[in-house]
């Protein structure tokens, strides 16, 4: 497909964000979805982005960037979505800004046997107002914890999806982010309602 | 202990290479971009003779056949994000690209949008 320079095609591009601790399964479920294999890339802290302060003590250079990776779904020729996985921890905050703009929502992925590592993803989405959709990536099959139990631990309330899933297995990604989207949608759903004579 | 917290692998990049190809600038003075923010490139073949810099060369290049996002630029040239979009700022105000930003924050998803792209997911 090339562009006619007189009149390019120039899609629409979204984001959904795949966050979560070391080692969750985030770039196996993008991966597990995206039309290419997922891409690599880093973003540089600056001064510009974090300001002043939180770059004060911090010595080791290679601090100073973070790596995140992302996959393409082509929706249609017009609209394209983009998927990236985002490290969640709290020192990465400077690039969970720019990777939150705009986003249509979140997956949040969770290992029991590390639970707390998703807490700052959960605080940070609750707090922007981000749809998000909790995934357990089951990592040895073995179901030790409940949804339930899981949702209980998080504080999560009723309409935030908590589902089991493994992010090898494209039919089970599909359905988290199908979930998540569902929230999205409820969202949309809600704003439009709010708006008077609409 | 703080050697430990910054050196497990997650999310921390590995070499980054200098500034020396934005002329040390780390954002441009006038534009700014997304990192899905898409970059097509204006003459689909070459750009008139025009001389740029290997690296806005290779970004004409990339950009040509299809929209591609600015993060998609950076992981195809192995240049931190920023460096792109420095790189991109000055391409466009030599009118060599064209860009579409994101829909902005405050032009929140439409259902009909979000559907669409629910029945993308399905299909896969
Ligand atoms: N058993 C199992 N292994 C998984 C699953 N998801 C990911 N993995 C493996 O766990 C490791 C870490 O996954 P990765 O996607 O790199 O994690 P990331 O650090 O969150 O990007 C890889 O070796 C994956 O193959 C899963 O659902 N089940
Ligand atoms: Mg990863």
């Amino acid at each position: 497909m090339a562009f006619a320079a007189s009149n390019p095609v120039m899609p629409t591009a979204l984001k959904i964000l795949i966050a979560g601790g070391f080692g969750v399964g985030k770039t196996t479920m993008v991966g597990s979805v995206s039309e290419v294999p997922p891409l690599e890339t880093e973003e540089r802290m600056t001064v510009a982005s974090v300001g002043l302060d939180s770059l004060a003590g911090i010595e080791n250079k290679s601090a100073t960037t973070v790596a995140m990776d992302f996959g393409r779904i082509t929706i249609a020729p017009e609209l394209v979505l983009y998927l990236f996985g985002t490290p969640g921890q709290h020192r990465f905050w400077f690039m969970w800004d720019d990777l939150a703009l705009g986003a249509l929502g979140a997956v949040v992925l969770a290992d029991t046997r590390r639970l707390e590592q998703c807490f700052a993803s959960v605080d940070y989405f609750e707090k922007r107002g981000t749809p998000f959709a909790v995934g357990i990536n089951c990592f040895h099959g073995k179901r030790e914890w409940t949804t339930e139990q899981v949702r209980k631990a998080l504080d999560l309330g009723p309409d935030t999806p908590v589902m089991l899933c493994d992010a090898r297995d494209r039919e089970s990604s599909k359905k988290v982010l199908l979930a998540l989207l569902d929230v999205a949608r409820a969202h949309a759903l809600a704003r439009t309602a709010s708006i008077p004579g609409v | 202990m703080p050697d430990r917290q910054w050196s497990d692998a997650e999310g921390v990049g590995h070499h980054v290479r200098p500034y020396a190809i934005t002329g040390g600038r780390t954002r441009h003075s006038e534009h700014s971009f997304a990192l899905i923010t898409l970059v097509v490139t204006r003459s689909p073949d070459g750009f008139g003779g025009e001389s740029v810099e290997p690296e806005a060369a290779a970004i004409l290049d990339i950009c040509r056949d299809r929209a591609v996002a600015i993060a998609e630029i950076a992981a195809e040239l192995d240049l931190p994000v920023s460096v792109v979009k420095v790189l991109c700022g000055d391409l466009l105000n030599s009118e060599l690209i064209l860009v579409q930003a994101p829909p902005k924050e405050s032009d929140a998803p439409s259902v009909e949008l979000i559907e669409r792209v629910m029945d993308g997911i399905r299909r896969l």
